[in-house]
């Protein structure tokens, strides 16, 4: 994807990540987050939470890949995300994206980003810096 | 101790240095986990292949805050990461994570006062060239009553 083919307001294709417990297990443990709150629903209950929940740099990576199936070969440049509140796992989270500003000269374009629960609610949000050759 | 003096005594002080060893089986089980597909990512054979942007902000050095920080309450929670790529990091570097607090700012919600704290790790590899810089914005709540269980 070149920079000329994209506008403000063009949206990344919405995505429904894997947030299984198996597949957060996995994260967690090439992480360092093997802990309870993030991979056991009992032991995240006796916390106060309503279940497991997606550790937020997970959250931030789901939305890196998305990102790089929108546009192959780009470049993050910079990708920040607010831990709004807990995405629990093994729910039906959604990913979505919007373009916000392009800059042709600089090759690049700024993204907002959200992951959402299934009742619609904003759960992670950030924004992207990325470059489009 | 207010969101002032932690400006005025802590802010910008080197506190930690901590080694990483970048390494293809670690790539490829983190690309594997957060879904990523980009083969630069999760090919080995590929000309470009070196981890992901977002592969830093799973580091923690060796001390979260420096020694003798104030405790600022029992509670606290993950607010928010930025990263800022400068430079790929590939299997056989040595990535070196210098840490600081780099903001502290003091926000009112409906749970009481909060104390965010900035703690930025600046990565650099074995050639001294910049990586990634990564915020993680952690906040403190000096007035909440303590977790039931911190396990």
């Amino acid at each position: 994807m070149k920079i000329e083919d994209v506008e403000i307001g063009d949206e990344l294709p919405a995505e429904q990540p894997d947030v299984r417990v198996e597949r957060v297990r996995e994260f967690a443990k090439t992480a360092g987050m093997l802990t309870g709150r993030f991979v056991d629903h009992e032991k995240a209950r006796e916390q106060g939470l309503p279940g497991a929940i997606l550790p937020g740099i997970m959250s931030q990576a789901l939305l890196a890949a998305v990102i790089h199936r929108w546009a192959p070969g780009c470049a993050i440049q910079q990708i920040d995300t607010v831990f709004r509140a807990p995405i629990l796992v093994d729910s039906r989270p959604t990913t979505r994206g919007v373009v916000t500003s392009t800059d042709t000269d600089a090759k690049t374009v700024d993204v907002d980003l959200t992951i959402e629960n299934e009742a619609g609610e904003t759960r992670v949000l950030g924004t992207a810096v990325v470059r489009l050759d | 101790m207010d969101v002032e003096e932690i400006k005025q005594n802590w802010l910008n002080r080197e506190f930690d240095v901590a080694e990483f060893p970048i390494t293809q089986e670690r790539i490829l089980a983190y690309v594997h986990a957060c879904g990523e597909t980009d083969p630069r990512f999760s090919d080995p054979e590929h000309p470009e292949f070196q981890a992901p942007p977002t592969f830093t902000a799973q580091y923690v050095g060796r001390r979260i805050l420096p020694r003798d920080f104030p405790m600022l309450g029992f509670r606290g929670f993950d607010a928010g990461k930025t990263v800022v790529l400068h430079g790929p990091a590939r299997p056989g570097d040595m990535l070196f994570g210098h840490s600081t607090i780099a903001d502290a700012y003091e926000k009112t919600g409906r749970s009481g006062r909060m104390v965010f704290l900035v703690h930025r790790m600046e990565f650099v590899n074995q050639k001294e060239e910049r990586v990634s810089t990564v915020d993680w914005r952690m906040v403190r709540q000096p007035d909440a009553e303590p977790e039931k269980s911190q396990k």
